[in-house]
């Protein structure tokens, strides 16, 4: 049962209660919120029980919460048929940066949190922001890549990575609400929102409520430029647009796996440009390869709403060229996109069926055109996700691949950027993985079992790569002298030491009881190893780790990275230099 | 006639007849590259194979992936073992090539490291299955399935 009333008398009608129980009701934003004055969000207290509203009172900085925030009152007094009421106020705002002490107070209940809402300088720095988001990308992906696109002699590198330059770096806690390791969507939420929330959540706080879609909301970078500026925005992956990181930007779901809502919340936002996979869950379901539930064609919806479609690299180009195009679709895959390991040397995975899939460089290039149209400016993120999709099931040839592929699209960045010095460009991961660089695996050294073949300090020496091509990339990774390169946390599975050159690593299966049994497909390699897990028996692959990541920044404003960082401080940096708050 | 429509005839036809039950024990077999014709990711159709099969036994050899949820009714059938993605707990990450296994008699889950191979009759086009809310395009009616 819902009761709407009016914006005011929450604390009028309250009843002022001596002494405070130990239940403490839960307020959405959360205690010690930083978030951007003048962004939209939702303001829901969660009473302990069913409560009458009558005997409630909400307040902000002592002032009538409602009369204060703003929006609708929505008092649900059997929240989802639960015991439970709550008090929830849909696009609630704080148009003046402070300090605000929220109370909330019920019978024999109270809880106060606290949130700095602050505001920007009144003029830009930049005009564009170039968000690069490398999934999963720890520091021995970059190290790895380093030493396979650049080379490593006598312990110096031959050349330097792009983001090795970029002039400001910081480390950055991704630890979400809920738990001390996160996953991509929260992530990726935090740096779209400058909230921190929950695993599996997008764009909302993860309430108690039933209905995914019913979570308090958050405003996106997206929705907030679309909202208050004339920039464009555009979302570039290569996983699937609707996986977490590129979701992050518009959605609003309690679960990431919500692809046909996370479809339609992008057609309600329109970025101006959207690239990656994921074309199945466009089509109508009568179409083959559609994983739709109904027989709504975003395809035609897009184009209808002015944006040209593109499905291969060709189309692309060729779209992006065309001086008229401002708004662009690029859909290269039913599924995720192949890595660049894949398409550019083994020719494995779905390679032969889809030959045609742009690189991130040219999905980056093309972007860049169609954004830059816009004398406004733009704001673009740009995701290189299979870096997290195959450290996963610890396959860290194809990760490095697509760290040497994130570089390339960073270098188109800055080539673009040049001495414009309007262009702030982050170069940053979501999360880390247990990955790390320990030696070499050389089938030149003396003994029969794998693990002897294992280089560590001056026995590893250095790997045989081929010297690499002019993209950065070794056209050989099965060499007799390869870098060792392990995942600390993992489920039964055969160590082969060796890359998988059909197709990227499943190393544990699920049996018939749930549990992940080690796949016996690797075990007939010559040399294979089985190693017993030391994950949860129901874990399929490695996970996220905890630990710092590295954000790297260039250009105007960059020089807010430095020391220590929240992940939801990105956020803050990048509306600090669009000024896209209230003066401070 | 245009070459190529003569071609594409005659193969449905030899299709078809290897789709006659001269032995009923042994329907055709279907490979999992024999699925799909992708000329881009937004324009896939069904192969000529899968479309002449259609409504026809076919025996398809691939891993037994366990249901999703205990109340399913179907397995999931795919080109090679699998695991799949943690967070997604639905069909959102499964890959396109997967065939959705109803089996004609209730049958325990096999040794997932072992192929199997499954016979029933194929169905085209989407279904959600009602129980899970599991998207699929193809699969086996009235199945069973052997060890490979």
């Amino acid at each position: 049962m819902r009761i709407r009333t009016a914006l005011f008398g929450l604390a009028t009608a309250g009843i002022l209660f001596a002494g405070h129980s130990a239940h403490a009701q839960t307020i959405y934003p959360i205690d010690r919120a930083s978030f951007l004055a003048g962004t939209r969000f939702d303001f829901k207290v969660e009473f302990t029980g069913v409560v009458d509203q009558s005997a409630t009172k909400v307040t902000i900085n002592g002032r009538d919460a409602a009369a204060v925030l703003g929006g609708t009152v929505d008092y649900i007094a059997r929240e989802d048929g639960q015991d439970a009421s709550s008090l929830l106020i849909r696009g609630a705002t704080l148009p003046q940066p402070g300090s605000y002490t929220i109370a909330a107070e019920g019978p024999g209940q109270s809880r106060t949190v606290t949130w700095d809402v602050y505001g920007t300088p009144s003029t830009p720095r930049v005009k564009n922001v170039i968000l690069f988001i490398g999934d999963g990308m720890s520091v021995a992906h970059v190290t790895a890549a380093r030493i396979l696109s650049r080379q490593l002699v006598e312990g110096k590198y031959r050349g330097r990575l792009a983001i090795d330059d970029f002039p400001y770096n910081s480390m950055v806690g991704t630890s979400g609400v809920d738990s001390v390791a996160t996953d991509s969507a929260n992530s990726a939420h935090a740096y779209t929102t400058g909230h921190k929330s929950s695993v599996n959540a997008l764009g909302v706080y993860a309430s108690r409520a039933k209905d995914n879609l019913a979570h308090p909301r958050v405003e996106t970078i997206a929705e907030l430029l679309k909202r208050t500026t004339t920039k464009s925005v555009g979302v570039v992956t290569n996983t699937e647009i609707e996986d977490a990181t590129p979701a992050s930007m518009v959605a609003h779901t309690r679960r990431r796996s919500d692809y046909n809502v996370i479809v339609d919340q992008f057609l309600a936002l329109k970025p101006d440009v959207m690239m990656g996979g994921g074309a199945s869950n466009f089509v109508p379901k009568s179409a083959p390869g559609s994983r739709r539930t109904d027989e709504e064609d975003y395809l035609a919806k897009f184009r209808e709403a002015g944006y040209a479609v593109a499905a291969t690299a060709e189309e692309l180009n060729a779209a992006a060229a065309r001086p008229e195009t401002r708004r662009l679709l690029g859909l290269f895959h039913p599924r995720n996109m192949d890595g660049a390991l894949d398409r550019k040397i083994l020719k494995g995975s779905t390679v032969k069926q889809y030959p045609n899939q742009p690189d991130l460089t040219e999905q980056v290039k093309a972007g860049i055109d169609v954004l830059s149209r816009n004398p406004e400016g733009f704001f673009m993120m740009v995701e290189s996700g299979l870096i997290d999709k195959a450290t996963h099931p610890l396959d860290w040839e194809r990760a490095v691949y697509d760290t040497i592929m994130l570089d390339n699209a960073v270098k188109v960045a800055v080539d673009w950027a040049g001495n414009r010095e309007d262009t702030l460009i982050i170069v940053i991961p979501d999360h880390a993985h247990g990955i790390s660089i320990i030696g070499t695996i050389d089938d030149d050294l003396p003994g029969t079992e794998m693990r002897e073949k294992v280089g560590v300090y001056d026995k590893a020496r250095f790997p045989n790569y081929p010297a690499p091509n002019a993209e950065g990339y070794p056209e050989k990774v099965d060499v007799s002298r390869r870098l060792a390169v392990f995942v600390n946390n993992y489920p039964d599975y055969y160590e082969t030491f060796r890359p998988k050159l059909d197709a990227t690593n499943v190393p544990a299966i699920q049996g018939p009881d749930k549990k992940y049994v080690a796949n016996e497909k690797y075990k007939s390699v010559a040399g294979a190893m089985f190693r017993e897990g030391i994950l949860p028996r129901d874990a399929d692959q490695g996970v996220h780790s905890a630990d710092d990541v590295v954000a790297r920044g260039w250009g105007p404003g960059s020089e807010m990275l430095r020391g220590f960082i929240d992940n939801t401080y990105v956020f803050r940096i990048i509306a600090t230099n669009l000024a896209l708050g209230p003066a401070k | 006639m245009p070459w190529a429509r003569i071609a594409a005839a005659a193969f449905l036809a030899a299709i078809c007849l290897l789709a006659m039950p001269a032995g009923a024990a042994t329907p055709p077999r279907l490979g999992f590259s024999e699925l799909y014709v992708t000329r881009s990711a937004i324009d896939i159709g069904f192969s000529d194979k899968v479309k002449a099969l259609a409504g026809h036994d076919v025996a398809i050899k691939g891993y037994m992936a366990p249901p999703l949820k205990a109340e399913a009714r179907f397995f999931v059938l795919t080109r090679e073992p699998m695991a799949v993605c943690p967070f997604c707990s639905s069909d959102a990450d499964w890959p396109m090539d997967i065939i959705v296994v109803y089996l004609a008699d209730s049958a325990a889950p096999t040794d997932p490291n072992r192929p199997i191979v499954a016979r029933g009759r194929l169905e085209t086009g989407s279904w959600i299955d009602p129980d899970t809310g599991f998207v699929s395009q193809l699969r086996l009616r009235d199945a069973s399935f052997t060890a490979e």
